[in-house]
């Protein structure tokens, strides 16, 4: 009887310490739609998905960092909703010297400190991203800059690199070589200015919103670290009449279906990490969105590898396979087909049709007449003799379906039987790619500006991308004068012949699978919100609809 | 007790020093990226953190490091420090932690011991097929099976994120699942146990009242096992959940432990290593303390005098 009791007054007091602490007052819950007050602040909250590495700007490499910057900074140049760098910081330019000379000016703005921007904290930013000391990652982004390389490698002085404020509001840059994608790198975060004065005094300024300065449509008022960015609308900014939202809020929420939950239940807007299994259900709904991302999904051949040390073996995997069954059945998002390597828009020298277009396929989707005929050539016909091959991938589900789907095709359409798959966690993985220990291994690459050297001086001989290790004198030496020409129809021509050297006899170092697509959740009355081919997000134009 | 504090230290030591040996000789370091990076910087990254040191030389420098209780900055995140890594994630984590572990002492122990009570009654068996429910089901289970019922359908709690109270409850009572089962489980068999010795039987046969018989003589014995557990349990569940604080969005110490091995962010996954190891070791030390309280041993001879 008396222990009846005890479990009465336990289980009492565990429920009021449970319930005590859920029924406390809180207002988290989003302003509900019946409220029209035009006077609402417009608030857009974004999941950013990951605490950004850094937020200074000479040492971020990813996209959520990329991300975490744009709304609060601002490049010389700012890539415009057509995806071409239009002005930001500085409001015209003069490219002289065969396009090898950038004369910037700079209009008057203002950090958010009250400091001017000058073309000093250019020429600052820069050297500082270069400086050996400051060990920036993509300090090689500015190696387009004349002796910037040199600087950065400890072989050459900082005065040598050729950027310089000739005042305060005009800036002189000189190149290595002529770079038509060079006024997308200057809205590019390495690029990206910083406040000297602040700097200099506070090199830890970026570390905190407290003392982070901002220069873009919007300022940076909030970091809690692995929980929340705030930014609110910078009154200073230049163009501030273009900016709608008040208030941009970004969380960091990394699983995909606590994410998706929280779209579903109103807490976000927008949120870029779909979860595979819900993408059918999400398209009927149509919230699910995708754009256009510069990237292909492929397989690297180790061309050192015998078998795959024979052209015709690599050529015959490469069209064995029905990318068209990968695409609409595996990754299901809206990938595209990948029947040659340069991602569709990129432009070419010309407006109107892009690279690609012009460029065309260099083979057929499922050509297995033309695979099994080059693979008996080899000396394996119907597969027979073959020596295993191995197909490494790094651990994940999504790759492992799609590895399963080509190991069932080579054998089905090849007669290839022995195909293992094998998979190694992330950075194991990258140390056997680069090591050259593997024979068939997974890729991606993702351009890092618009143009198609981005994809196409990877595959030099030594290069550090280069994990083929397939080399081709030509090939190198093309790319070397495609750097110097200047003539833009020409260079165009020289990348267009770069490729086809990729996929002639001999070559065909990588096997293409598809080009990826950015797919993403967003509620239909968010609007404006650019999503750059190259992956970053810009809301300076967003605004929401409801 | 010195003899005690040396082995503590020494135990530490040893985990540092395999920590150590470990993270280095994994294939891949912290500056392993898809897209390589020219060897110049390379070069330069490896002299900022001091890769370039022979491997002798960074693991004197480490061990002085700790010796410090500075960490060094992050390979990975970096504008912080593991040090404030550890500022920034411990308190949440440890909040978190708190509730958990007092939810499932609250609600286990008497579970367990009402169920000792009534053995083999009913509600002897709903307690206890609850409790291997409890034992049995991963805490990502439940915490999706959590939201989906209470944020999603229901709507009284946040999915996820922090910072209210009400942002405790459903990553609590996820997190509060298995130690509460464990618990009820250990103090019912232990319950069991003790109410089979003889010193109960004698107290019984003096005529003792069934309720000074279960709290004077059999409870504070029957905590020994559940003790033993708590203190161990203290140091994990506060330290953070990989799981549940990347289900919930929590911004946490836990996922530091697992996203510095993949990011073979070596100052972190040290960091990190150490933090808990020094927190596990005092926790056991408390519990061996502990021990001497409720021995029984040392309660009888206290009542002798």
């Amino acid at each position: 009887m008396k222990t009846k009791k005890l479990v009465a007054v336990f289980l009492a007091l565990v429920m009021v310490v449970a319930l005590g602490a859920g029924c406390t007052k809180t207002q988290t819950t989003p302003p509900a739609q019946d409220q029209p007050a035009p006077k609402e602040p417009m608030v857009l909250r974004y999941n950013l998905g990951v605490e950004p590495e850094t937020l200074d700007t000479a040492k971020m490499t990813g996209i959520p960092e990329f991300n975490a910057v744009l709304p609060a900074l601002e490049g010389l140049t700012r890539i415009k909703a057509d995806g071409m760098p239009g002005p930001g910081m500085a409001y015209k330019w003069d490219i002289s010297e065969g396009g090898t000379k950038y004369v910037f000016y700079l209009r008057d703005a203002k950090w958010s400190n009250g400091d001017p921007v000058t073309a000093y904290d250019f020429e600052f930013a820069w050297k500082r991203a270069l400086d050996p000391e400051v060990a920036a990652d993509y300090a090689y982004m500015l190696y387009h800059v004349k002796g910037a390389e040199a600087y950065n490698s400890g072989e050459g002085s900082v005065d040598d690199v050729g950027v310089r404020a000739l005042d305060d509001k005009t800036l002189e840059v000189h190149l290595e070589t002529n770079a038509p994608f060079f006024l997308d790198l200057c809205a590019f975060p390495t690029y990206m200015p910083v406040p000297s004065k602040v700097v200099k005094a506070n090199p830890d300024w970026h570390a905190s919103a407290a003392t982070f300065v901002s220069n873009g449509p919007f300022k940076l008022i909030k970091w809690e670290h692995q929980s929340i960015l705030e930014y609110e609308k910078n009154p200073d900014y230049w163009d501030k009449d273009a900016v709608k939202l008040d208030k941009l809020v970004f969380y960091m929420v990394e699983e995909s279906s606590t994410e998706l939950t929280m779209f579903e239940t109103g807490e976000i807007d927008y949120a870029d990490n779909p979860p595979l299994p819900e993408i059918d259900r999400l398209k009927a709904q149509g919230v699910f969105k995708v754009s256009s991302l510069l990237g292909t999904y492929y397989y690297i051949f180790n061309t050192e590898k015998p078998p795959l040390n024979d052209w015709r073996v690599r050529k015959a995997l490469t069209l064995a396979i029905s990318r068209k069954d990968i695409t609409e059945k595996v990754t299901k998002a809206g990938q595209l087909p990948a029947l040659a390597w340069v991602p569709p828009d990129i432009p070419d020298a010309k407006p109107g049709p892009d690279f690609r277009e012009v460029g065309g396929n260099y083979f057929k989707d499922n050509d297995v007449e033309t695979a099994r005929a080059l693979l008996a050539e080899a000396g394996y016909p119907g597969g027979k003799g073959m020596p295993p091959l191995e197909i490494l991938y790094n651990t994940s589900e999504a790759h492992k379906a799609i590895a399963e789907v080509i190991q069932e095709m080579w054998k089905k359409n090849l007669g290839i039987e022995n195909v293992t798959l094998t998979n190694q966690e992330w950075k194991v993985y990258l140390a056997t790619r680069d090591a050259g220990t593997f024979m068939i291994a997974r890729a991606g690459w993702l351009g890092d500006y618009n143009d198609p050297m981005t994809f196409l001086d990877m595959w030099v001989t030594g290069g550090g991308n280069n994990n083929s290790r397939w080399s081709n004198k030509e090939y190198d030496a093309l790319v070397t004068k495609a750097r110097l020409e200047t003539d833009p129809v020409k260079r165009m021509q020289m990348l267009h012949e770069l490729e086809d050297m990729l996929f002639a006899d001999g070559a065909w170092p990588i096997m293409p699978i598809y080009y990826y697509v950015d797919s993403y959740l967003m509620k239909d009355y968010v609007k404006g919100v650019y999503i750059s081919p190259l992956g970053p997000v810009d809301f300076k134009h967003a605004w929401i609809d409801k | 007790m010195v003899r005690r504090l040396i082995s503590m230290v020494l135990a530490v030591w040893v985990i540092a020093t395999i920590t150590f040996l470990l993270m280095h000789s994994v294939p891949g370091g912290p500056f392993s990226r898809d897209k390589a990076l020219p060897p110049a910087i390379i070069r330069n990254l490896e002299a900022r953190y001091h890769l370039d040191w022979p491997l002798w030389k960074q693991y004197v420098y480490q061990m002085y490091n700790i010796l410090r209780w500075d960490f060094g900055p992050s390979m990975k995140y970096e504008s912080r420090s593991v040090n404030q890594i550890i500022r920034d994630g411990f308190p949440i984590s440890a909040r978190l932690g708190a509730v958990a572990v007092a939810l499932s002492i609250m609600v286990g122990l008497p579970v367990g011991i009402i169920s000792a009570l009534r053995h083999n009654r009913w509600q002897d068996n709903v307690a206890m097929g609850l409790a291997t429910l409890g034992v049995a089901l991963p805490s990502y289970v439940v915490a999706a099976l959590f939201v989906y019922v209470f944020a999603l359908k229901l709507g009284w709690f946040p999915s996820s994120l922090w910072g209210t109270p009400k942002h405790y409850v459903l990553p609590a009572l996820a997190l509060a699942g298995f130690p509460m089962a464990f618990i009820a489980r250990l103090a019912r068999s232990s319950m069991l146990e003790v109410l089979q010795q003889d010193y109960i039987r004698t107290a019984r046969a003096k005529g003792l009242s069934e309720r000074v018989v279960i709290y004077r003589h059999a409870l504070k014995n029957s905590l020994i096992p559940v003790v033993t557990y708590i203190g161990p349990l203290i140091a994990n569940v506060f330290t953070g959940s990989f799981v549940i604080e990347r289900m919930f969005g929590i911004p946490g110490l836990g996922r530091h432990f697992i996203t510095s091995i993949y990011n073979r962010d070596y100052t972190t996954i040290m960091g990190t290593t150490v933090f808990y190891s020094v927190f596990l070791v005092i926790m056991i030390l408390v519990t061996d303390l502990t021990y001497a309280l409720i021995d029984p041993r040392i309660s009888i001879a206290d009542e002798r005098k």
